[in-house]
């Protein structure tokens, strides 16, 4: 068996190392790269992954949670990262970097030079004993520096490759004075004769994923930090929070290792800043990676008090506002709104005072025990080089210049960009920018796709169907969200008291590379035939689990998840005793079901290489045009007689593109397209079928056509909200931004010819009803307002606001308009602004505005000659009735539902439906363009598969029990079920292939004749049973 | 795996495990992430579980299904913190309701045993009218119902529970009445039907009914 196993392993190295030559390098491992890498891969191309850190896992690995779900970080990532590192068709090259990038798109020979580890990566195991016995400490890098590490160390226990390096302060490499590390080294796996070396490699194309650098505070001085020992920067906090981090999750003050009480945040540092060693933009995440970590801390510590000065409040994205207020309404939260200045440190206490604006009471100093730095997003270390070495241009702010209309691209063909190099951006906007530069890396390479790719090769499975269960237990602390709740060493101890069980351990993380070879070798040497993991959710984890047992050579389906972490730690986690003792009845459950687990065998079924695209907006002609340009047919569904969708209402950006040219464009080129079909006036009367099959009656100008595809997308796009307040409707000289767009873009005389505008922000949201905010009306004013003073220098604006969330680089045209005298004056959602058509004292009509000034604190009358509503955008009208027709399903406020927030933006949990565009969620164009050719990307990664795998979890007929009642076809809503002859008469038969495993049968069975594999009623039966120390009688 | 599939045995076996209530959670009506609408089986399989429970003496409020998506963890924790607060007042199951553990055993043992015949009895007889929850709530609240419950199911259950006792010991026609709480006219009809089936016997020498 090994032995067969190190034969494949070695087939696999062999066919990867073959020639340095592939099909698209991804520079930068974090979140981005590493999506870009997976869909590439996906797609049928060969790629490498460089990272220049010794492992990959970017900033993301050293976040303790997301927002706005607060998903733990490590634990989305992780399985990324193990994804990649098992990928055939991915070779990662960690701690390398790239020298020069020469020739064209399609054949560009990369120069890599790969620093010295001093370990060899072939023979370290990763056991860590080097690491123990090494005399030298040096700051980690990782841990922010607040903790040690060793000179000789694993980047992170989750470390992607799990294998050690060695640093400069190493003695050896200093004066060769140790070699400590050598003499312990069972495997000769210590090298100190490696030097830098130079790899050449061959590729089509390039996605450049290298991320950003935190700002550094120490640039202006008065921030002290470094100066002042509690002054930390909000990563290093993430650091603190992380129980992975230097104090395993206890937040402590590096004066004196006591849980500050009293904790401020100081936001926009860096950021909104036109001084000296400041930058202009707005770094886009850290109003809302604030709030997280407030309510982490309040997590950790309910007591703690926590006060954010800030400026405005940025919760532009989906769910961000919901986020912002369950931060505002923890008790001893408090949100100030006023510029702060770091004072003194007390010398007795090292505590920090700040200096501030109170409300209606002058300048106060206030003491905290720590202050946390917000720190902004600036571009990668040494982007001038990088841009050098790559020959792209950047832009005012030493981030990558590109396109609006295709933020992907970058100014030298086959060079694409992903990430936050693109300007400050979340992890799901990189996700999707990945997913995005790897569709257009197929558009450019598709004529090669699968000619390099290897499909992952298996040993093969053991048969059991003759053993006894033999169980292993497999015990997840994840980090300290299990481990600091649930006793995981006694639930362990505990699981071995249980039938059938004959091994169990714990780990830190299953799901790392050294917990699943752990699992898989415990397999082989223990001989288990069934294994438990007790850790989180099968909806993340499942796939790598099951996978671990197949490379371990047993059937996938002897694998069983008892989730103590959702279940479990995460509801109880104020009860530790009942949720340890809940985890051991878990896992007792789960064990008993594991003995009843049998093997399953998995269906291949085609894949038709078509797409439905729904909506022929901008999003889905887009996306539609990517598609095709890979060579798939595409049925474009418009419900509108045109094409174009919102776009033909929008006629400029504020980047000043012409939207309407374009369009035109867009327009022109599918129709153009031959493998496009556009359907317009068309609407979908019905969809079935399931992925790589799906089957759609669409009705539309040309008749009813039935449609077969593969994969569909949803791109159906938003509506604007009518409003009823500040006399919309009544008096035509109030109008929508939208409105007020399409008159300027007129000409209208009325509109650029006024002496006085006012816009109101936030008109139908961000209120109870519409609880989100449009996240596009300020950057839609702000435009506006340029263009208006851009004719008419003389007009006075006025833009009523709550926040301006002008974020990223929008910031700069939102500093634009208050230098061209456009006045903004805050208000307060409970003082909202009143509009009154009245005439004034030279008895000319106007609209009189009234809002309270905030900070002259007087109320203010102004005489406007018009008013634009900064209207929400909402759900477009039919998404129900679309959402209910493709099974998919939206989000509390009406958008359609992504299959997870962070790392799946365009995917919906219904397999083989994606989504893009304003159905997501309100965005702007260059948004909205980005996340079309993320959908494309993903659509590909499905359409360059000839088979789809269908789940083992199917039902099956005993038909000696069967009495031909008919009741499982009836019920049977996918036709998976019918009667054949057999000799003893008619008999049930399943379709494995139609059926979708949902047992709505097996309840309807009188006899029990139709089961459905892996949910039998033995296996859940035994279940229940379980939950009990003493079962009844079975 | 669907709501739908949770089988009425299933909830039959968690009580019969002693457990005091049980919760389930699924899709919301009309928004099936298959394509069966199978939550509305689900619907239908609580609602006739607990007219059961009722028609065995068990407060029916220990059964409970809620519709939840993915998105709504806080109505999660509220529903849960509820019904676990119903349950919590009702008291540990049967004690609750003044029935002795193995008196309470033995009723359901009896649903049990009737699982597959109540299939039977969905299919040929219960017919829901409507898809929505209000029509399923009327319907089983429904004279309808109610007679075809005690014309099909609440009698097999009575003949279940006659063999079940009779599984123990033979006993007489008014030992049988007694136990069950039937009048004696209704017990010997039980009585001759079940001998009719062949499924119990009268035996002379004991003066008593025995299994066959």
């Amino acid at each position: 068996m090994e032995k067969e196993l190190e034969k494949i392993e070695g087939r696999l190295v062999k066919s990867l190392a073959g020639g340095n030559f592939g099909d698209v390098m991804v520079v930068g491992g974090g979140i981005s790269g590493i999506q870009a890498a997976l869909d590439l891969a996906n797609a049928g191309f060969k790629v490498y992954l460089v990272e220049k850190a010794p492992a990959i896992g970017g900033h993301m690995a050293q976040l303790d949670k997301t927002f706005p779900t607060n998903d733990c970080s490590m634990c989305i990532e992780s399985p990324k990262l193990v994804e990649c590192s098992r990928h055939p068709n991915i070779e990662i090259m960690t701690y390398t970097e790239v020298d020069r990038v020469e020739g064209e798109a399609g054949d560009f020979t990369v120069t890599l030079v790969k620093k010295p580890r001093y370990v060899d990566e072939s023979k370290c195991t990763g056991c860590t004993l080097c690491v123990e016995y090494c005399p030298v400490e040096c700051p980690d890098q990782y841990n922010q520096e607040i903790s040690k590490n060793k000179a000789i160390h694993i980047y992170f226990s989750q470390a992607i490759p799990l294998v050690t390096y060695i640093d400069e302060s190493c003695r050896y490499l200093k004066g060769r004075t140790c070699t400590v590390c050598q003499g312990i080294c069972k495997n000769g796996a210590i090298d100190f004769n490696q030097t830098t070396e130079k790899v050449e490699i061959k590729v089509g194309a390039v996605v450049l994923s290298p991320g950003f650098e935190p700002y550094d505070p120490k640039m202006m001085g008065e921030y002290r930090y470094g100066q002042f020992a509690n002054v930390v920067t909000s990563l290093d906090y993430e650091r603190l929070l992380c129980a992975t981090g230097p104090y395993e999750g206890e937040i402590l003050r590096a004066s004196d290792q006591k849980h500050p009480r009293k904790i401020a945040w100081i936001q926009c540092v860096g950021s909104r800043q036109v001084n000296p060693g400041g930058n202009s933009y707005c770094s886009a995440v850290c109003c809302t990676y604030t709030q997280k970590q407030v309510i982490l801390t309040k997590d950790h510590d309910p007591g703690a008090q926590c006060t954010i000065f800030h400026n405005d409040i940025r919760s532009y994205g989906k769910d961000f506002e919901r986020f912002y207020q369950r931060a505002e309404n923890l008790p001893g939260v408090r949100f100030i709104r006023s510029y702060v200045s770091i004072g003194r440190e007390i010398p007795e206490s090292r505590n920090v005072t700040l200096r501030y604006a109170a409300a209606g009471d002058g300048v106060k100093e206030e003491e905290f025990d720590m202050v946390v730095l917000s720190v902004g997003l600036t571009p990668p270390a040494g982007f001038k080089e990088l841009a050098d070495k790559f020959g792209i241009d950047l832009n005012a702010h030493g981030f990558c210049k590109t396109n609006p209309l295709n933020p992907m691209e970058t100014s030298r063909p086959g060079i694409f960009i992903s990430g936050a190099f693109q300007g400050p951006v979340d992890i799901p906007e990189s996700v999707v920018t990945a997913s995005g530069a790897g569709s257009q890396c197929g558009q450019l390479l598709a004529y090669r796709r699968g000619k390099l790719a290897n499909e992952r090769i298996y040993p093969p499975e053991r048969d059991v169907s003759g053993e006894d269960p033999r169980v292993g237990v497999f015990v997840c602390h994840c980090g300290a969200n299990i481990g600091r709740v649930v006793d995981v060493p006694s639930a362990v101890e505990y699981a071995r008291t249980l039938p059938n069980v004959v091994h169990a351990e714990e780990n830190l993380f299953m799901c790392s590379t050294d917990a699943a070879k752990q699992i898989s070798s415990s397999i082989r040497e223990k001989g288990l035939n069934r294994v438990v993991v007790a850790a989180c959710t099968p909806r993340t984890h499942e796939p790598l689990f099951r996978d671990t047992l197949r490379e371990a050579g047993i059937n996938q389906y002897y694998f069983d998840f008892a989730n103590i972490r959702e279940h479990c730690s995460w509801v109880h986690s104020k009860e530790k005793e009942e949720a340890t003792q809940k985890a051991k009845e878990i896992i007792r459950m789960s064990v008993a079901r594991a003995c009843r687990l049998e093997p399953l065998q998995e269906y291949d079924l085609p894949v038709r290489k078509a797409v439905l695209v729904v909506g022929g907006g901008l999003a889905g002609m887009t996306c539609a045009l990517s598609i095709a340009e890979q060579g798939h047919e595409v049925h474009l569904v418009e419900k509108d007689t045109e094409l174009g969708g919102m776009a033909r209402r929008i006629h400029y950006t504020l980047e000043g593109l012409d939207v309407q040219a374009y369009l035109r464009d867009v327009i022109r080129r599918v129709y153009r397209h031959p493998l496009i079909h556009v359907y317009t006036g068309a609407a979908v009367m019905e969809a079935g079928g399931y992925v790589g099959n799906f089957l759609t009656r669409v009705k539309s100008e040309r008749g009813v056509t039935e449609i077969k595809h593969g994969a569909a997308v949803i791109a159906t796009g938003a509506e604007v909200y009518k409003p009823t307040e500040y006399l919309y409707g009544k008096d035509d000289r109030v109008m929508t931004h939208l409105e007020l767009e399409e008159r300027i873009a007129k000409g209208e005389e009325r509109v650029i010819g006024a002496g006085s505008l006012v816009m109101i922000q936030c008109v139908g949201c961000r209120q109870e009803d519409r609880n989100y905010c449009s996240r596009i009306c300020c950057s839609e004013s702000v435009k506006n307002a340029l263009k208006l003073k851009e004719i008419n220098p003389g007009m006075d604006i006025y833009i009523l606001f709550r926040d301006i969330r002008t974020y990223g680089f929008k910031e700069d045209y939102y500093r634009e308009a208050a230098g061209k005298e456009v006045r903004f004056i805050r208000y307060d959602p409970h003082d909202k602004p009143r509009v009154e058509a009245v005439e004034n004292e030279e008895g000319r009509p106007v609209l009189r505005v009234t809002v309270t000034d905030p900070i002259l604190g007087k109320k203010l009358e102004i005489d406007a000659d018009a008013i634009a509503l900064a209207a929400a955008v909402i759900p477009s009208a039919d998404s129900k009735e679309t959402a209910g027709l493709f099974k998919v399903s939206l989000s509390p406020d009406g958008f359609f539902q992504e299959a997870h927030v962070k790392l799946r933006p365009v995917d919906f949990s219904a397999e083989g439906v994606y989504l893009c565009g304003t159905a997501h969620y309100p965005k702007l164009m260059p948004e909205t363009i980005s996340q079309a050719y993320g959908a494309a990307g993903r659509v590909l990664t499905l359409l360059s598969h000839d088979t789809v795998t269908a789940s083992g979890s199917v039902c099956e007929v005993d038909e000696g029990k069967c009495l031909s009642c008919g009741a499982c076809i009836t019920v049977c809503a996918y036709g998976a079920v019918d009667f054949h002859d057999t000799p003893q008469g008619r008999k049930a038969r399943v379709n494995p292939v139609l059926c979708k495993g949902d047992g709505l049968c097996n309840t309807k069975c009188p006899t029990g004749a139709i089961r459905l594999k892996h949910y039998t009623d033995e296996e859940i039966l035994s279940q229940i049973d379980a939950a009990w120390d003493t079962p009844a009688e079975a | 795996m669907c709501t739908g599939r949770v089988d009425l045995s299933y909830v039959v076996r968690a009580f019969l495990n002693g457990t005091d209530g049980v919760f389930i959670g699924g899709c919301h009506l009309n928004d099936c992430h298959y394509n069966t609408h199978g939550n509305y089986d689900a619907l239908g399989m609580v609602l006739l579980c607990k007219k059961l429970m009722d028609h065995i003496g068990l407060n029916p409020e220990r059964l409970r299904i809620e519709r939840l998506s993915s998105s709504e963890g806080i109505r999660f924790a509220e529903a849960m913190n509820d019904f676990c607060n119903t349950v919590m007042n009702l008291g540990p199951l049967g004690k609750g309701e003044g029935i002795d553990e193995k008196e309470l055993k033995s009723r359901l043992e009896a649903v049990a045993d009737l699982v597959p015949y109540i299939r039977l009895v969905e299919r040929e007889r219960l017919r829901i009218p409507f898809k929505s929850e209000e029509g399923y709530r009327k319907f089983f609240t429904s004279d309808e119902f109610r007679r075809l419950f005690d014309e099909t199911i609440a009698e097999k259950l009575e003949m279940s529970r006659i063999i079940s006792l009779l599984r123990e010991r033979p006993l007489s026609t008014g030992e049988i009445s007694r136990k069950l709480g039937l009048t004696p006219s209704e017990t010997s009809r039980h009585l001759i039907s079940s001998a009719r089936h062949g499924l119990v016997r009268y035996e002379e020498s004991l003066k008593a009914y025995a299994l066959a």
